[in-house]
């Protein structure tokens, strides 16, 4: 029952995500005051207009004035969204200042992160749909995905990340086009074969942020998801560390 | 017999109809009789989509993969989308212009009667080329109804067939387009200027334009995937110097007139129908052929929408943005238009309006929900999730289908000389707004939420909103066939006889003609003051 509270997007793990929901709910605050007074007008006519009620009909049929009002004052309205949705777009777009690079990788269906500089340089691995997913997801499985914690919601290695510092990914795939998806960090970004792609984060919080790809790639593009593991930057080098020493900091390909 | 120029061949006995299958429905060039080839088979390829609709809510009732492989359900999604906006939705405009522009402008017949059947026939060859693919090895198209490369170039056998059905649909749209253009153009009657033509015959103009502007747009792409699969092409293939992007433009500069084409002609629809069940004219006649006019233009420059996440430049995306937002003003335009149409009027409700109102509240829904969508830095998180998927059939199930649904009621005495069943009318108008709102309406929160469309399956916390969903459209789905139920009804004629004009407020010299309309209306031009 508690999947009935998933109703709206998430506030986020970023100042960019924070930015992109707080438009969104303003952009939405918006339309739904348009549509109460549309509605609210259609139903007063529905309620009070009606032939039942013995009423004679008008028979007005134009009026310049209340249709240059009813031009003007939408562009009005669409004025006053498009100046925070500006200047949220160019802080999106805005790449520079990138204190580390990760290169993501779509494939079908998985993903591969590449670590291009700092102390994490050098690392680099796929992310896989983790097993207990992948047997439930079966067509004729025997395991109840109800039963699986984090259905599709899980991988073999999750990206891990720093917080608090400015993250640059650099996007492409291998095969057909993917999007890398985590939303919360606000965006979405297409991998497209050839192409590079670039998009940024910085992530606020500790925790664990888990995501999708979000462009259809094929038989099993519901089965490649996006899992982000935020660490505090003491934390992550530790991690780094730990990495370096087991798989000499090279791609852990086993099995592929 | 005055006018028999336009009819050479029927001359002798203008009022018989055609006997045996063959001369009466094959080589038929009535513009009545076409009109009708086209309803019944937008009708049976919306069952057919619909099917593959129901698959797809069955499949996606709870998580885990319960009825089909992952790639079946890629062909489901794909077909559907195909069926419904090439098969269903634009055969059914078509039709509706068929049957109602050359009544509504008093001509004749159709311009070109003998290219109207070959549009028509033109069609079930088409469709049957699509559908035949679930037989071949590989099975039918899965890459989705945009056919975006390099993933549709996986298709297996079926992707000729996938080409060649899309250009022969695009060969009948376009021939249709001629026609209708060449009908409003040249057969109007004396006294009927432009700006005295119904709606429904504006729209349909404008669409027609743009359907001769786009669908060769459209056969260029597709024809640029045969070279790159089969000719060693690389037009959209990094590896050869091109740019699956690219395709990706050329599609939606087509595919944003497209969803155009899709509603304009129901926009003509509800101007026709509000004013006759509010018993008072259109209001602001003259600024909706305009904003018709204008939202057509600006369909050609907002394309970009479409493709924010696939890293245009800033200045590109900005440029999109706006331009989409800008949509918003003659669509308001239209909407505000409506309302004061009933505005003072004095309404009934009988089921042409009942779904006519229900387009201006769902419709209205769908156009906010794009206002939102066309934010480019929120639509970083809406794009490709369910929150679209919500939007684009808010607009094409209760935006097109419930204008085509209004539509057929509207006219069904004039085609059928009697009066469908009001109760039986009803109650497929509840159950379809109860229904389509049920499916429809939670998918807003399921994309919100971060569920992505096209996915066969999906995590555990999204499952209760499909289930609502799902639910949804086995109930739409049963409603439509109180819809057939109702219009077989008519068609074999049961029902009470409807007189020439069975709607007190309707205008329109379709009224002048009898119910049922005879096989020749209009040899005589009547006169328009
Ligand atoms: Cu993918
Ligand atoms: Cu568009």
């Amino acid at each position: 029952m508690e999947g009935f509270r998933a109703l709206n997007m998430p506030r986020g793990a970023t100042a960019m995500s924070e930015a992109v929901y707080d438009l969104h709910m303003f952009v939405l605050t918006i339309c739904v005051v348009i549509g109460i007074v549309v509605f609210g007008a259609l139903a007063y006519s529905i309620a009070f207009h009606r032939k039942s009620r013995g009423v004679t009909p008008a028979r007005f049929s134009h009026s310049t004035a209340v249709e240059v009002v009813w031009t003007i004052v939408p562009f009005l309205i669409l004025v006053v969204m498009a100046v925070p949705a500006v200047r949220t777009l160019l802080a999106v777009e805005d790449t520079s200042g990138a204190e580390m690079t990760v290169k993501v990788t779509g494939y079908q269906w998985f993903w591969e992160y590449e670590y291009l500089d700092g102390e994490a340089e050098g690392i680099a691995f796929y992310s896989v749909l983790d097993e207990a997913s992948d047997r439930a997801r079966r067509l004729g499985s025997e395991t109840d995905p109800r039963e699986v914690e984090h259905y599709l919601r899980d991988v073999d290695q999750p990206l891990v990340l720093p917080t608090d510092t400015r993250i640059r990914f650099l996007l492409t795939a291998n095969d057909v086009i993917h999007s890398w998806w985590v939303p919360e960090f606000g965006w979405k970004k297409d991998t497209i074969p050839g192409f590079i792609n670039e998009a940024w984060t910085e992530i606020g919080e500790p925790g664990v942020y888990r995501g999708a790809c979000a462009e259809l790639c094929g038989r099993d593009h519901a089965f490649m998801p996006v899992v982000v593991v935020a660490k505090p930057p003491d934390e992550f080098r530790r991690w780094v560390a730990a990495r370096h020493d087991t798989a000499d900091g090279e791609t852990s390909v086993a099995g592929r | 017999m005055s006018s028999v120029a336009t009819h050479p061949d029927h001359g002798a006995h203008a009022a018989a109809k055609p006997r045996g299958f063959l001369r009466r429905w094959v080589l038929t060039t009535s513009h009545k009789d076409i009109g009708t080839l086209y309803l019944l088979f937008s009708l049976a390829m919306f069952f057919i989509g619909g099917a593959m609709a129901m698959v797809i809510r069955a499949e996606l009732f709870q998580p885990g993969m319960d009825f089909v492989d992952p790639y079946f359900f890629n062909q489901m999604t794909t077909v559907h989308g195909l069926v419904m906006v090439f098969g269903a939705v634009m055969p059914a405009f078509v039709g509706l212009a068929n049957w109602m522009v050359p009544l509504q402008i008093g001509a004749p017949d159709m311009a070109l009667p003998r290219m109207n059947n070959w549009s028509f026939w033109l069609l079930p060859a088409a469709f049957s080329m699509m559908l035949v693919t679930f037989f071949l090895p590989g099975g039918a198209p899965a890459a989705g109804w945009t056919m975006y490369p390099p993933l549709v170039l996986q298709t297996g056998m079926a992707f000729p067939f996938l080409i060649f059905a899309v250009h022969i649909a695009g060969i009948s749209s376009i021939m249709g387009a001629i026609n209708i253009i060449a009908t409003i153009l040249n057969l109007r009657a004396p006294g009927m200027g432009l700006l005295k033509m119904p709606l429904f015959v504006w729209t349909w103009l404008v669409t027609a334009f743009l359907l001769i502007a786009v669908i060769p747009v459209l056969a260029g792409a597709i024809t640029m995937l045969l070279t790159d699969q089969y000719f060693g092409t690389s037009f959209f293939s990094a590896a050869g110097g091109g740019d699956p992007v690219l395709y990706q433009h050329i599609f939606w500069f087509f595919g944003h007139p497209e969803v155009y084409i899709l509603i304009l002609p129901a926009f003509g629809i509800v101007s026709t129908i509000l004013p006759a069940f509010a018993r008072k004219p259109l209001f602001g006649y003259t600024s909706m052929v305009y904003a018709v006019a204008s939202i057509a233009f600006l369909s050609f420059i907002v394309w970009g929408h479409h493709m924010f996440t696939v890293g245009m430049p800033t200045a590109g995306t900005l440029f999109f943005m706006f331009a989409t937002m800008l949509i918003a003003v003659p669509t308001g335009v239209k909407v505000f238009n409506w309302l004061a149409t009933l505005w003072r009027g004095a309404l009934t409700f009988e089921t042409p309006m009942l779904f006519a109102l229900a387009f201006v509240v769902l419709f209205t829904i769908g156009g906010l929900s794009g206002i939102m969508l066309a934010i480019a830095p929120v639509d970083f998180q809406y794009h490709d999730t369910y929150f679209v998927v919500a939007h684009f059939h808010y607009v094409l199930v209760s935006g097109s289908i419930f204008a085509i649904m209004a539509a057929v009621y509207f006219w069904l005495p004039k085609w059928t000389g009697v009066m469908y069943s009001e109760r039986l009318g009803k109650l497929h108008f509840w159950t379809s707004v109860v229904a389509m709102n049920l499916v429809f309406f939670p998918q807003h929160f399921l994309g919100l939420a971060g569920m992505p469309r096209r996915i066969a399956d999906y995590p555990v916390e999204f499952m209760e909103w499909n289930m609502v969903s799902s639910v949804g459209a086995f109930a739409y789905g049963a409603a439509q066939l109180i819809f057939v139920w109702t219009v077989i009804q008519c068609m074999r004629g049961r029902g009470k006889p409807a007189p020439a004009k069975p709607w007190e407020g309707a205008e329109g010299l379709e009224w002048t003609v009898p119910s049922p309309a005879p096989h020749h209306t209009f040899h005589e031009p009547p006169k328009v003051v």
